[in-house]
């Protein structure tokens, strides 16, 4: 104690030093042997060397771009949907939601309390071939007598974009629920229409929301292969799955890891883009 | 006269006839997206009462509580839910003291460094688990560790201990620092002060961030699946039954799950209201 004392502004870093140093360790270094990983060539009977393989990154890309830009775009999907199915009803919690607003919300994350891959299957039973959801549409004729939900890229995004959709909705309602209704009146009080009050003035303001939400959806949903496993078919096999397989049962690490990069380096690229385009000049404008 | 009175009635009912229709359709919509939401939850809990035919659980064949009255008969399933609560138990722990020990620093100093903590903590919440979980195993796999029981551990409480630091910080944000000075003016010691005023004040905090630990913990499938060896936590258990027919124990456990944890929330959001009330 007489040392805290003498030294008092040492106490934060001692704070900090178990938790980081953790995280060092088990987040950080990870990072470096990935990378590591990610320039070595061999197997695992003749055992791997570390050569400077670029070539795992540029072979990596020509033969696995379409599962790239398939977990791309299914995320990309995934996202605007759970955007536009969460944004109203994150808004209606927020405005309308009066005395029920914490039950709504925990209707909005009980999902996340069924364990992911249980809720998963579920979609298995509500999406099979002799299910409801199959006959209703084959009833309308949008599905023909032969045509499957199940093992198709519909089912692979319906699924994502339920198991992600939380992370859409608890940051629009966070951001939502901030708003002075005040100024949504005194935009109505000088004449601008319903409509007018939202764009200009609800929407710029939930736009911090929107932006965090759709980061926290795509990123992981991007990454994810539980989906495309249990819903689809290797045709719709996500960089997830490619990744998850070289790791755990071809074992070729290299190209596995440089995946990984790719995989990160794509969706950074898409996140910058994104803040960017959406970030800087819109929310300079609601300023 | 009477015309020119008529008018702007009829012009302002027509808006308010227009606003309570969309009032409505926001209230439907809302409705529908909620019944969404808890659309699977209910398929689950349903098909734990299923009687399947065969070895696949996908369409209803008729009621039974056999499933219910004999949740561990299947091979295997009991002793990857031990696993699954022994390292979630351990795992949230652990994430938890060092994650508090992070916050409290966040939350009370001002020291060089702390925007970057602050940035740091964030990196593996929006790193996709598919990473993190391969990064780990290039460690491990390079160290020449073999994987199992403890690695997953070591994984649990890495993943988990950035949700404790954003749990536990929301909640001690608002803490006010002057009950603190009372204590020392009495003559606490520094010691005495954080054991028997702040502690007790932050735990709630504190107590919310375990059971976030504890939950994602027993829930997380891809970390664990890289880092896992021959260990069979719960979540991976079912991963090997999807392939094979999911027994309908699976969805008893699931169902068991989601009750307790509905059942800790609405304590927690009870006890809440109860203390604002106070």
């Amino acid at each position: 104690m007489a040392f805290v004392h003498r030294h008092k502004g040492l106490v934060p870093y001692l704070l900090l030093l178990p938790g980081l140093g953790f995280l060092a360790l088990f987040f950080v270094v990870p990072a470096y042997y990935l990378a590591h990983t990610s320039l070595q060539t061999g197997s695992l009977d003749a055992g791997y060397a570390f050569t400077w393989a670029w070539e795992n990154y540029t072979d990596a890309i020509s033969t696995y771009h379409e599962q790239l830009t398939r977990s791309l775009v299914y995320a990309g999907i995934a996202t605007a949907i759970a955007l536009a199915v969460s944004y109203p009803l994150a808004y209606w919690i927020a405005f309308r939601g009066g005395r029920w607003k914490t039950l709504f919300l925990l209707i909005v994350i009980a999902p996340f309390f069924v364990t992911y891959l249980i809720r998963t299957l579920a979609w298995q039973n509500i999406l099979s071939d002799n299910g409801p959801v199959v006959e209703v549409l084959r009833a309308i004729g949008v599905l023909d007598d032969g045509e499957r939900l199940l093992a198709t890229s519909t089912a692979v995004v319906a699924g994502i974009t339920y198991n992600f959709l939380p992370f859409m909705a608890l940051p629009l309602y966070a951001s939502l629920e901030q708003i002075d209704e005040r100024l949504i009146e005194a935009a109505e009080d000088l004449y601008a229409s319903r409509l007018q009050a939202f764009l200009r003035v609800t929407l710029p303001l939930s736009l911090p929301g929107v932006v965090a939400g759709t980061l926290l959806t795509f990123i992981p949903a991007a990454g994810d292969f539980v989906n495309a496993e249990l819903l689809g078919t290797p045709r719709e096999a996500m960089i997830g799955n490619v990744i998850q397989s070289k790791f755990l049962v071809i074992t070729d690490y290299g190209q596995a890891a440089a995946l990984s990069f790719v995989l990160m380096a794509a969706i950074l690229a898409l996140v910058l883009a994104y803040t960017r385009a959406l970030g800087a000049d819109r929310l300079a404008e609601a300023r | 006269m009477t015309s020119y009175a008529a008018t702007p009635a009829r012009v302002r009912s027509l808006p308010r006839a227009w606003a309570f229709v969309r009032r409505h359709l926001l209230t439907v919509y809302a409705a529908l997206a909620l019944l969404y939401l808890m659309l699977p939850i209910g398929v689950v809990v349903l098909f734990s009462f299923n009687d399947p035919v065969g070895r696949f659980n996908y369409t209803w064949e008729g009621f039974t509580l056999d499933h219910w009255l004999n949740p561990f008969g299947v091979p295997g399933i009991q002793e990857s839910i031990t696993t699954s609560l022994e390292i979630a138990a351990l795992a949230s722990l652990t994430a938890t003291t060092l994650g508090t020990l992070i916050a409290l620093a966040l939350v009370r100093y001002a020291f060089r460094g702390r925007g970057a903590t602050n940035i740091f903590i964030f990196l593996p919440m929006t790193t996709p688990e598919v990473v993190l979980g391969a990064s780990l195993l290039t460690l491990f796999l390079n160290l020449g560790v073999s994987t199992g029981f403890w690695t997953i551990f070591i994984a649990h409480v890495m993943f988990n201990i950035s949700f404790v630091v954003v749990t536990v910080r929301a909640r001690i944000v608002g803490f006010d620092r002057h009950l603190e000075e009372a204590a020392m003016d009495l003559g606490a010691n520094e010691w005495t002060t954080f054991w028997r005023v702040t502690l007790p004040l932050i735990a709630p905090g504190i107590v919310a961030g375990a059971l976030i630990a504890f939950a994602l913990s027993v829930d997380d499938f891809v970390i664990t699946n890289f880092n896992a060896g021959a260990t069979v936590t719960f979540p991976l258990y079912v991963w090997g039954a999807a392939r094979i027919g999911v027994p309908p124990q699976v969805n008893v456990i699931g169902t068991a799950i989601f009750a307790v944890a509905v059942i800790l929330m609405l304590a927690n959001v009870l006890l809440q209201r109860r203390k604002e009330h106070a």
